[in-house]
């Protein structure tokens, strides 16, 4: 990923007219946002609009930009009040608390009297990077089937970094709800992956 | 405990938000359970791989939109 420059200089190119830093923002931050905004509206367009009113607000906000967080996060904040806004326009106020606590993170029948009939099979990578040379095309397939809720979460946390207080600060969800969201996630990217391996050791 | 419960504690076990009790008890069975300890340390590869993706392009109409909105911002 290319590295953005200090907070202070976009801010300064984005008022000078810096179509180029501008678009840089679009590029590296717009897919993560989107589905952010797509854990409040029901559709993609939806989403898109909230987008696109976002880095409106953004624009017309920069001179209220005091570097107390940082621009990421503020323009983050202006996302979830734009999003919260339409959501609520769209009736769509499904509480952060009343969802997806049900399913278990590993299919039941993999246990007998609640240990493994058969414990994972070892993967050829394990540790991050590598993970996403030889699987990175299935995680990005199972993140973008996700729910919206869980892809918000684990987007926050795994990709953007954000800490677990911070996440529960953002969305305004207790820890509870946010570890939960958290697992389902990761759980169902771990599946995933999983199935890939076992389907590739099988072929001749 | 179980496997089945120790998997479903592993991300409040990264986060350290397992009491002491409980976190005593995920240990000890993650000390003789080799599939569990397996299953961790899967699980606890996807946060990195997810944070080494790389990031998506906007569909070019899409792109350009926001690209006139900022024209027409800097332009107002
Ligand atoms: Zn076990």
């Amino acid at each position: 990923m290319a590295s953005l420059p200090a907070d202070t200089e976009i801010v300064a190119a984005l008022r000078a007219g810096d179509e180029a830093m501008f678009a840089a923002l679009v590029d590296a931050w717009s897919r993560n946002l989107l589905w952010l905004a797509r854990s409040y509206v029901s559709t993609d367009a939806s989403a898109q609009e909230v987008l696109q009113d976002t880095w409106l607000g953004v624009l017309h906000g920069l001179g209220g930009f005091q570097g107390r967080s940082s621009f990421k996060t503020w323009v983050y904040r202006i996302l979830i009040n734009t999003a919260k806004r339409r959501g609520v326009r769209e009736s769509r106020t499904v509480p952060w608390s009343s969802i997806d606590g049900g399913e278990p993170a590993v299919d039941p029948g993999r246990f007998r009297l609640g240990h493994w009939r058969e414990p994972p099979a070892a993967w050829p990578s394990a540790e991050g990077e590598a993970l996403v040379r030889e699987a990175g095309e299935q995680l990005a397939r199972a993140l973008a089937t996700l729910p919206p809720r869980q892809r918000a979460v684990i987007v926050l946390r795994d990709a953007e970094g954000y800490s677990a207080d911070e996440v529960c600060e953002l969305l305004g969800i207790t820890a509870v709800n946010q570890r939960v969201l958290l697992h389902r996630a990761r759980a169902a990217l771990r599946n995933r992956v999983e199935r890939y391996f076992v389907t590739m050791a099988g072929r001749p | 405990m179980r496997c089945a419960e120790f998997v479903e504690l592993v991300t409040a076990y990264l986060d350290g938000a397992l009491d002491e009790r409980s976190h005593a008890r995920f240990e000890r069975h993650l000390r003789r359970c080799e599939g569990c300890e397996r299953y961790l340390e899967q699980l606890r590869a996807v946060g990195p791989a997810v944070g080494a993706l790389p990031p998506q392009p906007l569909p070019g109409e899409d792109r350009d939109r926001l690209l006139a909105v900022f024209r027409d911002w800097h332009e107002a």
